[in-house]
């Protein structure tokens, strides 16, 4: 690999690769079908079940 | 059952790769052309390596941690260049393994310190640093003069040097144990042989002022007195800027 | 105070053998078996070490990790024929790691501030080394680092997480013995990286210091953590993981690709302590801060992010203010921290993209931090008077703010023209103790006062009061240390730079040395106060671990009692 191809793509790779990530959490987020799962696991901690559950799908 | 543990499953090793990607792709982009960096690096044909002796102080230096009250980085700073001398270039650490330049100056910087002081003052410094230097809160290192070096397998510590890439011949390699002897005690048959391998510029002296017995103390006095001396590609008019 | 100290001395003795023999009765008879097998492995390693090392630091280590090894088979061997653990158990968290991880974070924190506060002084009174070579300041202070970083932090940040994770999954941990191994096994790498040091056995690299074995050792323990971390996350019930979880698994996971790729060495013999780096020069230079700041964001930050995520909602009884918010500033935090690591190096012979690189990163980071610290206080918006009387929240509410004034400087400090003052001197040890006592210590003292009455079910601390002083305690040593060193920082690097009429330096390298000495006493003050807040803290969890041990009557649920009814401990919910 050639120093100035690795220099010139190291310098310009950062800001797409920063604006698509953006992009994509962003998306995630705020993705409307989301919030009901975030909002669940936002008070799941607060809730008082004191116990691991034993019904797991495996172990 | 098996489809929900499936999609569990998937999912967690997804968000696994996920950070792994997102995390290890910066770092990447910024380390791996630095590994091309031979096209960039300026060139000191001349440079040459540190002798078994300078190993070994090299190795009490990061011992004792020198590194983290003394920097070996002169930045392209005005001020910093006329305290301490040129900047430093990346080619004079490059047989550095690893490198020692330092993230704080409780003390001066290092990177120009040899041949700055004479042996004795560096023997009084670090037998005492405040015999020299009143103000000075450096420990001091008095049982390096008492400790004797510990120098048969210098050879190996080469050998190991060579295999992560310094250019060690198989005669330094060799001859690693009568090199350090020799460094440290001219007018003797071993002396000849540093001059041989590693140039007429190397330090030979007695460096704790005590011919005869090889202590710590020779040994860091040693490194101290080459460093910023393996090349004088810092000194040249031209040399291509690093920062 | 006499008799409490024989009191609790022989209860500690009689007490740690019972408690030593729970452990291993909560083994099943296969556990054991493994367990006899690991010490049998390790011993036979330590038995190598010490054979090949012989004369060599390398052989104190083998005989450190053998005597170890050996302890621990007569251990397991007495308790071998305790009965085995009933199915009951799987009705129930697996605690005890935590319960062990939480007094070996505060034995750490103790011995690692003690150590800190000593070099402090000596930087003002060089001689308080006592002419030995073991206990001059560049030899403790990596057993200062390594031990509050990696001691403190590490066994926090094991202990809360395997809390956390079974909270937030409702499944118990795998197994009973993977747990115990990552714990001990870890506390075994601090023991050997703490006593290399002081024999000086050093790689150098900062953070990064242990020798080629004990890195080795450290991955093994990693894979295991991170082993567990999967098996429980596939056994969760809710298919959405909780954030704190995604913090603590990418502390796990990036930790391990920094630590494997900044120590990668050549040792010189498998009889030798030493090794020599792979890399060299200005590549080496920037591995290590590429690792060093990494370390910063995800040892230092995310791991702590987790605990903040889980406990502070907890505490306050209030969900966080916006998990939306959380999930962006994460991959945030994951995303940019790995660029900016070259901010150490400006104005070097490192090539000057690189540093504008980071520099731009650095600034870009302000963004998902202050989102994490917004978040953090916004969660306590109307829970006001919560913060006002409950020091454990006040702890994770200053740690916060401390969180976000320490990134907002951080990110200041990165800027290459602030760097080429800052650069060398006090600012940045400043900066640091900003970020370590701060942010990391005063989250984790809030976790840890949060925890102690959760796990060994009491209703609340032993003494409000005790934790209120050491709040006042920690915050007071906080802002003298940092101020002081701000103070001589900038001092400092404005002396290095003056130039008199003549056009020449106007002062010299021990003026300005002359110039730190009022400010290192301060900060070596400050360091102290810290220093006896730990001990309060000591004391406070030891009698509240005392007082649970006397009427088992009492005992509470398995899950933290969230709301807090406005007074200055959480109540039973019951």
């Amino acid at each position: 690999m050639d120093n100035d191809f690795a220099v010139w793509f190291s310098k310009s790779f950062g800001l797409f690769y920063l604006i698509a990530l953006s992009i994509g959490v962003l998306v995630y987020a705020f993705w409307p079908s989301n919030k009901k799962r975030f909002d669940e696991a936002a008070q799941s901690i607060l809730g008082d079940e004191d116990k691991p559950h034993r019904d797991q799908p495996w172990r | 059952m098996f489809n929900l543990h499936y999609r569990l499953e998937r999912k967690t090793i997804g968000f696994l790769l996920a950070i792994i990607g997102v995390a290890s792709i910066g770092g990447a982009v910024e380390i791996i052309p630095l590994f091309t960096i031979h096209q960039t690096v300026e060139d000191a044909p001349n440079m040459r390596v540190y002798t078994p002796l300078e190993i070994a102080g090299r190795n009490i230096y990061i011992r004792e941690g020198c590194y983290a009250c003394h920097s070996q980085m002169i930045r392209t700073l005005r001020d910093e260049v006329e305290r301490y001398g040129p900047y430093s270039l990346a080619v004079e650490s490059k047989y550095d393994h690893p490198m020692l330049w330092g993230s704080k100056r409780t003390g001066p910087d290092l990177a120009r310190m040899g041949n700055k002081y004479s042996d004795e003052w560096h023997v009084r410094h670090l037998n005492n640093p405040r015999d020299v230097v009143p103000e000075s809160v450096m420990p001091h290192y008095s049982w390096l003069g008492r400790t004797e070096l510990r120098s048969e397998d210098l050879g190996r510590h080469m050998a190991a040097l060579r295999r992560v890439g310094v250019p060690y011949t198989d005669d330094m390699i060799a001859n690693a144990r009568s090199d350090t002897y020799g460094q440290a005690a001219p007018d003797t048959p071993f002396a000849e042989g540093v001059t041989k391998r590693y140039g007429a510029a190397t330090n030979i002296r007695a460096f704790d002022g005590k011919p005869g017995n090889l202590t710590e103390l020779d040994a860091l006095v040693a490194y101290l007195q080459i460093l910023g001396k393996l090349t004088d590609a810092a000194h040249k008019p031209v040399a291509a800027a690093g920062g | 105070m006499k008799d409490i100290l024989r009191w609790s001395l022989n209860l500690l003795a009689s007490r740690s053998r019972r408690v030593l023999l729970a452990m291993i009765a909560q083994l099943t008879r296969y556990e054991r078996q493994l367990a006899l097998f690991i010490l049998l492995a390790l011993s036979i390693c330590g038995l190598a070490m010490a054979v090949a090392g012989t004369g060599d630091a390398l052989g104190v280590h083998g005989a450190i990790v053998l005597l170890a090894a050996i302890a621990g088979t007569f251990w397991v061997i007495s308790g071998y024929y305790e009965p085995e653990p009933s199915d009951d158990r799987l009705d129930r968290y697996f605690d005890d790691p935590s319960r062990l991880g939480i007094i070996l974070a505060m034995v750490w924190v103790v011995a690692g501030l003690f150590v800190g506060d000593w070099i402090a002084w000596q930087l003002a009174y060089p001689d308080l080394t006592f002419d030995a070579a073991w206990s001059s300041f560049g030899r403790l202070r990596p057993v200062h680092t390594s031990g509050v970083i990696f001691g403190f932090g590490g066994n926090a940040l094991i202990a809360t997480s395997f809390y956390v994770l079974q909270r937030t999954t409702r499944a118990r941990l795998p197994d009973q013995l993977s747990p115990w191994f990552v714990l001990l096994g870890y506390n075994l790498f601090c023991v050997i990286a703490a006593t290399g040091y002081l024999m000086g056995v050093t790689q150098s690299k900062e953070y990064a210091e242990p020798e080629w074995y004990a890195d080795i050792w450290l991955v093994i323990v990693w894979v295991t953590y991170f082993i567990i971390y999967l098996r429980t996350l596939v056994r969760r019930k809710e298919p959405h993981i909780y954030v704190s979880n995604w913090y603590y698994m990418a502390f796990i996971l990036v930790v391990a690709i920094l630590h494997i790729v900044n120590n990668l060495a050549i040792p010189v013999s498998l009889g030798h302590a030493k090794s020599y780096s792979a890399f060299s020069g200005v590549q080496d230079a920037m591995t290590q801060w590429w690792y060093g700041h990494n370390a910063v964001a995800f040892f230092l930050t995310a791991g702590f992010l987790g605990m903040m995520y889980y406990y502070l909602p907890v505490r306050a009884g209030r969900p966080i203010f916006s998990y939306r918010l959380s999930i962006i500033s994460f991959w945030g935090i994951t995303f940019m921290y790995m660029w900016a690591g070259s901010h150490h190096l400006h104005y070097t012979a490192l090539p000057q993209w690189v540093q504008t690189l980071g520099m731009t990163f650095s600034i870009m980071l302000l963004v998902p931090s202050w989102a994490s610290a917004g978040n953090a206080l916004l969660t306590l918006n109307g829970a006001w008077h919560k913060v006002r009387d409950d020091a454990v929240l006040r702890f994770m509410m200053v740690a916060a703010v401390f969180y976000g004034l320490v990134t907002f400087e951080g990110s200041f400090m990165a800027i290459r023209a602030v760097n080429s003052l800052s650069h060398y001197t006090d600012w940045t040890v400043g900066h640091v103790h900003a970020g370590a006592l701060g942010w990391v210590a005063m989250i984790t003292f809030g976790a840890i006062y949060a925890s102690v009455p959760w796990l060994w079910k009491r209703e609340r601390m032993y003494s409000a009061r005790l934790v209120e002083v050491h709040f006042w305690l920690a915050l007071a040593g906080t802002v003298i240390y940092v101020f002081a060193m701000w103070n001589s920082g900038i001092i400092q690097g404005l002396m290095w730079r003056t130039y008199n009429e003549s056009g020449t330096l106007a002062y010299s390298f021990v003026e300005s040395l002359v110039a730190m000495r009022p400010y290192y006493i301060a900060r070596a003050i400050g360091g102290l106060l810290f220093l006896i807040g730990a001990l309060v803290a000591c004391y406070n969890i030891w009698m509240t671990i005392r007082t649970a041990d006397q009427p088992a009557d009492q005992r509470l649920g398995d899950h933290p009692v969230p709301a807090l009814a406005g007074g200055t401990a959480p109540q039973p919910a019951e």
